[in-house]
């Protein structure tokens, strides 16, 4: 509990406005950097998540209570947002500002982590099997087609019907591991078309070993759908863990998370909606600057308008 | 030219492309792409072999195969006496030392993320050759070598010209110092003011290297200029090998004589006879029967021979071997 | 001697770059003429701004990045191109002026027939109702050399191949007899064979229909084979000018002299080969006086200080005594440095 939460909450705002500023002046240096810019929403996605990257990393410092002690449990229960709330209480007098800046933690990093590993496997998954090719790249993709085929909401619901209370680390391997079909794809597609290019071929002529062609020569030229999967792929692995979370199966209370925070207002939608609203809208505005800034870059490191080279 | 020891040996080459594959990528296939059919030709040491045709004679696959970077369906390889197509992976990787291969396109033969320095430092540090400070030395070496500037090994290929980004192709193949060169266009891509430099320098360091060459081309006049001798194919075979001068000068193979007329001379004082053949290449997973030549050859005494019995590629005068029934009497 | 068909004056196309490196000066200041009925070819390496200078005649550049700069003349019977309406130009464009492409499948729609594709042009600017404009498709495409045509007619680009295309588009390019074709590099993508039929083909068009053509190529044989005139480009500018047999014969400007010299050919091989040293500089970053002079093998102070005028000189007592001659270069000016060689 600190007096000054206020004054830094801001601080972080100011600060996430002067670094989205100066990789906006970095960035338009260079053809791509132009051109994610030119994107309507870019600059403002960067702006959001680097908000809510630095107010979540800031937690115990902008906030003035702890996110899951209720406060007082009559008075303060269901309060309209105030000057010592700013947004409201919920049922069990929790401070919902608090709960939303632990719970941002809580789904960012589930969020990043277990994009992480989805994007990894894939892009791993994707450059064996467009490299090697014959039985290799056969046995994967069709793994992956199994994958991608299955609705991916009844493996995550079959996964967390066998626990009772799901650790976090579980959740994050979970959803890592249900997630990687579709950019094994995009990147198998890349390598397929990257492996005739002579370079390819001069890196076998003197002598180099799939493995090491894999990784210094495959992989740094196929970062394009790599990339651009792992910007939409957050997004979409937040709404995902939003989505468990308030169904009960993903974080268990009482640790916020977005997705719980939203269970746990539900009910009071029409006397206290702030309780609900607030972390409603920050999944939305999140997402939603993930979702841009990973189109902006997919347009701007799109290789075939991204030529090196010369008239 | 050397001691006429065969650095270089080839038989009965043959890599067939399956077009399409049945059930789910595990079946069968549904015909073949005949690129290169049954090749046999061999390279004395310090010798270049000129490989000739047009697009899709399988000239290119040839190259390839020879180096077991595209691995062949039947025939022999030996380079330097060892048998290139038993090897073993590891085996095949020291081979691979003494054989090597310059590329056609120079935008697409270096990797765009790695400076020359790192290009021409993997060969040395695949084959674990010398110590940082040795192979920071062997890289001046070779650039200075090719005609560039040791400068440079610190830019990135976008960051070169064509004929550049060629020398460093060549530098690259050079840093294990193989003995046989496979050449694919090398300068084809190059503007002709370029061509004439890089030319000049695969000459020197031939020279320099006591170096031998299969060097794959379409451009025959290019092919005149640095080949001793010639071999030209057609659809996957060889229909027509011998010493550059006596090729080019009296072909035996009607396609041979026809490909010589229709390159254009830049002078417009010589007047010559232009051959032009009717018809275009017959699609090479069906090739014709018989001579593959026949549905477009243009000879006087071609018949029904020709349609039914392939013609072995024979020797008509010494050292030149063509394959037509009618070699006898060219035109 | 009769009036140019095309007249180009002091053309300049400008491209505005992506990386921020300026302007990309790719045609800067060229001029030439084409007269009824001859072989005009634009000749030169790449970079020397000979494709963008077709596309200019045209105004087929797109316009961001490049523009043609005010100032620039592009007459054709007497009318100036760059000053039409978008209606006139359209007019002027596939029936007066026709231009084939290098890349016949990048030129060719795949979903189309090609029967369709070439009625299209003889359908919008001649008016011809679908029946006839296939007529005329039948007959142009036997014009051209497609055996069996009507069954072709109804075929997809990608059922025929590299030559049979490329005549498909001359065929298109001919069907409302154009009096003027621009053939960018038809053949570079072609094997030799069919390039040799290809060829050929564009000289019989060319004596039947009386069109006159500009062939854009750096093949210095195929220019020596069919071309009458020739234009040769370097570094955005015209350096030199002459009729084939004296462009051959006795170059006056160095580059078109050493790249005579770097072309390997068939009749002459074992000569050393003498390449040009340097590279193609780039467009954004043209060298100060004369363009050339980093790679020239005759530089000397003149030449790095100014650029020198396009210089005329008239052959008295040749056959084609009514063209003059016209070289980029301080030498003519001063004949006897041609002795101060230096590699």
């Amino acid at each position: 509990m600190i007096a000054g939460a206020p004054v830094i909450s801001l601080g972080a705002v100011a600060i996430a406005l002067l670094v989205s500023l100066e990789a906006q002046r970095r960035g338009i240096r260079r053809a791509w950097g132009r051109r994610f810019f030119q994107h309507p929403l870019a600059w403002f996605g960067i702006f959001m998540v680097t908000t809510f990257v630095l107010l979540a990393i800031a937690a115990p410092w902008v906030t003035r209570y702890p996110p899951s002690q209720p406060l007082d449990i009559i008075a303060l229960q269901n309060r309209p947002p105030s000057l010592l709330h700013p947004l409201g209480t919920d049922v069990y007098s929790r401070d919902v500002w608090s709960r939303l800046i632990y719970g941002s933690r809580v789904s960012l990093s589930v969020g990043a982590l277990a994009m992480l590993l989805a994007v990894t496997i894939g892009a791993l998954v994707g450059a064996v099997a467009g490299y090697m090719r014959g039985g290799i790249d056969a046995v994967l993709m069709r793994i992956v087609d199994v994958g991608l085929a299955v609705p991916r909401i009844y493996l995550l619901l079959l996964a967390v019907a066998l626990w009772e209370h799901l650790p976090l680390v579980l959740l994050v391997l979970i959803i890592g591991l249900t997630g990687w079909f579709g950019t094994s794809r995009l990147v198998r597609a890349e390598v397929l078309a990257l492996r005739e290019r002579e370079f390819v071929v001069a890196a076998r002529a003197i002598g180099g070993e799939p493995g090491r062609i894999i990784a210094r020569h495959v992989i740094p030229n196929v970062l394009t759908p790599i990339v651009v999967s792992a910007a939409l792929g957050i997004g979409n692995v937040m709404l995902l863990e939003a989505g468990l979370s308030f169904l009960g199966f993903g974080v268990q209370p009482p640790t916020p998370s977005w997705g719980n925070m939203i269970a746990d207002g539900a009910a009071q939608l029409a006397t206290a909606p702030w309780s609900t609203l607030f972390p409603g809208l920050a999944i939305a505005l999140v997402v939603t600057s993930l979702n841009a800034v990973g189109d902006a870059l997919r347009d701007a490191l799109d290789p075939r308008r991204y030529r090196v080279g010369d008239a | 030219m050397n001691d006429g020891a065969l650095l270089v040996d080839v038989r009965d080459l043959v890599k067939h492309f399956p077009i399409g594959r049945t059930f789910l990528g595990f079946g069968p296939s549904r015909g073949a792409v005949r690129a290169v059919d049954g090749v046999s030709f061999s390279i004395a040491a310090g010798e270049t072999l000129g490989l000739v045709g047009e697009s899709g004679c399988g000239k290119s696959t040839t190259g390839r195969a020879i180096l077991r970077l595209v691995e062949p369906d039947a025939g022999t390889v030996r380079v330097h006496d060892i048998d290139v197509l038993s090897l073993k992976p590891r085996e095949l990787r020291q081979a691979r030392r003494r054989m090597q291969i310059v590329f056609q396109d120079p935008y697409g033969s270096l990797n765009p993320r790695m400076t020359v320095r790192q290009a021409l430092a993997e060969p040395l540090i695949i084959h674990r050759l010398g110590t940082r400070k040795e192979r920071e030395a062997r890289i001046g070496a070779l650039l200075v070598e090719v005609g560039l500037d040791p400068s440079h090994a610190g830019a990135y290929p976008h960051e070169l010209s064509g004929g550049q980004r060629q020398r460093v192709g060549i530098a690259r193949a050079l840093a294990l110092a193989p003995e046989f060169l496979v050449l694919d266009e090398p300068v084809s891509a190059l503007d002709v003011s370029v061509q004439a430099q890089v030319l000049n320098l695969l000459s020197d360091l031939k020279e320099h290297r006591q170096l031998t060459f299969l060097f794959i081309a379409h451009d025959l006049a290019v092919v005149r200029h640095i080949a001793d001798r010639v071999a030209v194919m057609y659809l996957g075979r060889i229909v027509e090998l011998g010493p550059a001068r006596v090729l080019y000068e009296r072909p035996r193979h009607p396609y041979t004589t026809a490909l010589l007329s229709a390159v254009p001379v830049p002078d417009p004082a010589v007047r010559r006879s232009r051959l032009v053949l009717s018809g275009d290449l017959p699609s090479p997973s069906s090739p014709p029967a018989g001579c593959p030549f026949h549905t477009r050859c243009p000879h006087p005494q071609k018949n029904e021979r020709c349609r039914t019995e392939r013609p072995a590629l024979r020797e008509i005068t010494p050292g030149q071997l063509a394959a037509c029934h009618y070699a006898e009497q060219p035109l | 001697m009769n009036e140019p068909l095309l007249s180009v004056r002091d053309l300049k196309t400008y491209f505005v770059t992506e990386r921020g490196e300026g302007i990309a000066r790719a045609v800067d200041g060229v001029s030439f003429d084409l007269y009824p009925g001859e072989t005009l070819g634009l000749v030169g390496e790449s970079g020397c701004g000979k494709t963008v200078t077709a596309l200019s005649l045209l105004r087929l550049v797109p316009e961001p990045p490049g523009h043609i700069l005010a100032g620039s003349v592009i007459q054709y019977e007497g009318r100036d191109l760059l000053g039409l309406t978008p209606g006139e130009l359209r007019a002027v464009r596939g029936a007066e002026i026709a231009m084939v492409f290098q890349e016949p499948h990048a030129s060719l729609n795949p979903v189309f027939r090609i029967g369709d594709q070439v009625s299209e042009a003889a359908i919008v600017h001649q008016r011809l109702s679908r029946r006839a404009a296939r007529a005329k498709t039948l007959e142009m495409l036997e014009l051209v050399g497609i055996p069996d045509p009507a069954r072709r007619i109804d075929a997809y680009p990608h059922q025929l191949s590299g030559g049979m295309l490329q005549r498909v588009m001359i065929a298109m390019a001919l069907i409302c007899h154009p009096k003027v074709l621009i053939a960018d590099e038809p053949t570079t993508a072609l094997d030799v064979t069919i390039q040799a039929q290809i060829v050929e083909l564009l000289e019989r068009l060319q004596a039947e229909l009386g069109m006159a053509l500009i062939l854009i190529t750096h093949d210095l044989g195929v220019v020596a084979d069919t071309v009458d005139r020739v234009v040769v480009m370097y570094a955005g500018r015209v350096v030199e000018t002459a009729t084939t047999r004296d462009l051959f014969a006795h170059p006056l400007h160095p580059y078109t002299e050493g790249l005579l010299r770097s072309v390997p050919r068939l009749d002459d091989p074992r000569r050393r080969l003498a390449g040009i040293r340097g590279q193609v500089p780039a467009a954004t970053g043209w060298p100060a006086g004369c363009r050339f002079h980093p790679r020239c093998a005759y530089t000397w102070e003149r030449c790095v200080a100014d650029e020198p005028p396009l210089f005329e000189r008239r052959e008295p007592g040749t056959r084609d005594a009514g063209y003059a001659r016209t070289a980029r270069c301080w030498l003519l000016e001063e004949p006897g440095r041609r002795d101060d060689r230096h590699e």
